[in-house]
């Protein structure tokens, strides 16, 4: 152990402990906010893992006597089954509840709700809610660790962390790309968490969907906005697409998913705009001929869309020991986390 | 009436603008009404019998008028009551308010009006001026029986928190509202516009997730009414304008000759979109807060005079109904007791002149409303603020009066507030210094 001038082996220096570096954030709720630093942390904590869940024994026992806690207010099948493996595989022991929106009219609130799971004292709930600040609004009211796994149309913070793990892994950094997003971004938490983390780690984000769902004055997040799905993808080193999210659509958005598809399906002829090693992304689950032609979706030179999967269980495995305070003293070199972006 | 006690408010500086008073004086109250005022007033002292208020040379104004008070009489009285209410109004000065119908008490017939009437009778702390509904249940559609709610004793017509949609009702309303004199008062907004709206739309409801109302909601449904007032010759208030698009067609009207009023309520001057901040429910308030620019013209429709009255929109909601996510939590706010530093926030910003800003709370509502309030002059109802215009202080939800604690303004910290309020020539209301 060295003390900060280099001096090895001073008696009282040696029982100094190093400084912890480790990111032990209270919650996750949102990427905006979150510094390069803390981003590039969680993504090699969670690079750390993707060998471990490739391995044949995948347990490890960070979160050995842990309880998680999955409350879904929204259906969910990925993101709440990706959750459950992630705190299996570090030895938590995982609950999931998925409270039907009908519950919501027997009466009990949110606050109710949330209070009733901590007095049952579980050390993180992973939540997803329909609304926008919901959990936000959840995590002041527990005492346990809140990650956020989608609220409303705000914020889904780790699929935007298992996308820059994905292109990291790929395309060997993040700043300097260009990257995308098509579709609807305005009924999007997760172009929303992607155009954060990507406009924080340096990238160039475009935005590429009909001016309906496009949301108002989302240039001030420092984003391109496109209409022709062409000239959006000139150049992009990523394709994201978005599916459709009719659930929260009032009223008409696009007139038809076969003219959504005709100007913003993603097609061999649209990627072609985009550099020849574009690689294709895609959240789940994916519409075929709605936002996505199959040929596209299943071509293994291009698509990563399993490959995300893949990352999101090691992402989730991270951001579960940031915020229980349960990962390695000494995750990464120190020199690395200090860069703000990587080059 | 002999017999009636007298009080003489001595030291006092006398702030009314409409009847040209701004100055040191003295004023006389006898019985229920003003009986004498002036500068000269008692020069050579107060006679023997007369009781003595020293004002030390704090401002002596008309009791404030508040055009937009919503009170859960009927219902929800958890919430806020009459006399809850009126409590908080006289611990702000206020001895008038003119009670809106809502969703759950629509005062759509000549029975609620009396019953508020009556009630506001026996709470005796300030004046009670009910509106009748404008349609049917405020549903937007059958109107009202408009001449029997203005026997009864309203004030104006008006659906409340709901816009009134259809032209064709609101250029009946505005046409059969001439028989009486009465206006006809907007919640402007096109509803199609605003359906599942939460916030302003911008940058701050894009960023987070909520769906936007746009500013063009509120003047659209202005300029179809200016369209219909001309053809009916009606008169027409806009409640709550916060957009500079609808100040700029209401003056432009008002330069045509129109009969259009308006008025504003603080949070759209002393409050901009920005105090959503992380999902404050206490800033969900309908119309949203707008934009930096809106609030800006604002300030300036107040000060050039195409904003004709500030009213404090006052909307009591439990925390039940705002501990919730942003879009399930009810809009509103209340703000009867912040009325009066709020107001005063614009004397002490340079906006407006003392009197001017009193005016916008006192004379100008009372002569829309046709009431017998607002003014000092002779034989005037003795309903009085005594008003410390520099004292500083902080405004905290748990310090309010109110049943609901809803403010928007929660900790921030104000100039001015009321020393004592009479009431009918009572003191109703004095401040614990």
């Amino acid at each position: 152990m060295r003390s900060a001038r280099g001096q090895a082996y001073s008696p009282v220096l040696m029982n100094t402990p190093a400084p912890d570096t480790r990111f032990a954030p209270r919650h996750i709720l949102g990427i905006e906010g979150l510094s390069p630093v803390e981003i590039t942390y969680l993504l090699d904590a969670a690079d750390g893992f993707v060998a471990l869940n490739r391995s044949r024994q995948k347990k490890s026992d960070s979160l050995r006597g842990l309880t998680l806690i999955n409350l879904f207010f929204e259906d969910s099948t990925r993101t709440r089954t990706s959750f459950e493996l992630a705190g299996k595989r570090l030895g938590a022991d995982v609950i999931n509840m998925s409270v039907a929106t009908s519950s919501v009219h027997k009466g009990e609130s949110l606050i109710d709700t949330a209070m009733t799971l901590n007095a049952m004292h579980p050390d993180v709930l992973v939540v997803r809610h329909p609304h926008s600040g919901a959990v936000q609004l959840l995590s002041q009211k527990v005492t346990c660790a809140v990650i956020n796994a989608g609220d409303g149309s705000h914020e889904h913070p780790t699929q935007a962390l298992l996308d820059a793990l994905t292109i990291r892994r790929r395309k060997g950094t993040i700043g300097g790309l260009v990257v995308t997003i098509c579709g609807d971004i305005a009924h999007s938490r997760v172009a929303r968490s992607n155009i954060h983390l990507l406009i924080t780690m340096g990238a160039r984000v475009r935005l590429v969907g009909p001016p309906t769902l496009i949301p108002p004055m989302i240039e001030r997040m420092g984003v391109e906005v496109f209409h022709d799905m062409k000239e959006g993808l000139e150049g992009a080193d990523i394709v994201m697409i978005l599916r459709l999210q009719l659930e929260r659509m009032r009223g008409t958005f696009v007139p038809s998913l076969k003219e959504n598809f005709h100007f913003y399906g993603l097609d061999a002829d649209k990627l072609a705009a985009a550099k020849p090693d574009a690689l294709v992304m895609h959240p789940g689950p994916i519409n075929r001929g709605v936002e996505i032609d199959t040929s596209v979706a299943d071509d293994i030179d291009r698509s990563v869309i399993t490959e995300q999967v893949e990352m999101g269980v090691a992402v989730r495995m991270a951001c579960l020991e940031a915020v229980t305070g349960t990962a390695a003293a000494t995750p990464a070199p120190k020199a690395r986390r200090k860069n703000k972006a990587r080059p | 009436m002999n017999g009636a006690e007298r009080v003489a408010f001595v030291n006092a500086r006398l702030v009314d603008l409409a009847s040209g008073v701004d100055g040191p004086g003295a004023l006389l109250v006898e019985g229920r009404h003003i009986a004498d005022l002036g500068p000269r007033l008692f020069a050579d002292g107060v006679p023997e019998g007369v009781k003595t208020v020293d004002c030390r040379g704090d401002v002596l104004a008309p009791g404030l008028v508040d055009m937009r008070v919503t009170v859960h009489e009927t219902s929800e009285t958890h919430k806020e009551n009459l006399v809850s209410a009126a409590q908080a109004a006289v611990a702000g000065g206020v001895t008038a308010m003119a009670i809106i119908p809502g969703p759950n008490q629509v005062i759509d017939s000549p029975a609620q009006v009396e019953f508020l009437i009556t009630r506001g009778l026996k709470t005796a702390l300030t004046d009670v001026y009910p509106y009748g509904a404008v349609t049917r249940g405020t549903e937007g559609q059958a109107l009202t029986e408009m001449g029997l709610l203005a026997e009864a004793g309203v004030v104006g017509f008006t659906d409340g928190p709901r816009a009134l949609a259809d032209a064709d009702t609101m250029r009946r309303a505005l046409s059969y509202g001439t028989l009486f004199g009465l206006p006809i008062i907007q919640h402007p907004e096109e509803p199609s516009l605003a359906a599942g709206g939460q916030m302003n739309e911008g940058e701050i409801s894009t960023r987070l997730g909520l769906q936007g109302i746009p500013a063009a909601a509120e003047v659209m449904m202005i300029e179809r009414d200016l369209r219909l007032l001309e053809l009916t010759n009606g008169l027409y208030h806009v409640a709550h304008v916060t957009t500079a698009a609808a100040i700029e067609v209401i003056g432009a009207a008002k330069a045509r000759g129109l009969a259009v009023t308006c008025d504003t309520a603080p949070p759209y001057f002393g409050l901009n979109e920005t105090a959503v901040g992380e999902y404050r429910t206490f800033a969900k308030l309908s119309p949203p807060l707008r934009a930096e620019s809106d609030r800006e013209a604002v300030v300036e429709g107040l000060r050039d005079g195409t904003i004709d009255v500030i009213a404090s929109d006052h909307l009591p909601q439990d925390p039940d109904s705002k501990r919730l996510p942003f879009a399930q939590a009810e809009p509103g706010g209340i703000g009867l007791e912040t009325l009066l530093p709020l107001v005063l926030e614009l004397y002490h910003g340079g906006a407006l002149g003392l009197g001017e800003a009193l005016a916008k709370v006192t004379s100008a509502p009372a002569r829309l409303l046709g009431l017998d309030a607002g003014r000092l002059v002779k034989g005037a109802p003795a309903n009085l603020a005594l008003i410390e215009v520099e004292a500083p202080w902080k405004i905290k939800e748990d310090d309010l009066v109110s049943k609901s604690k809803n403010t928007p303004f929660d900790g921030r910290p104000v100039q001015g507030r009321c020393r004592a309020t009479v009431f009918a020539g009572r003191m109703v209301f004095e401040a614990v210094h």
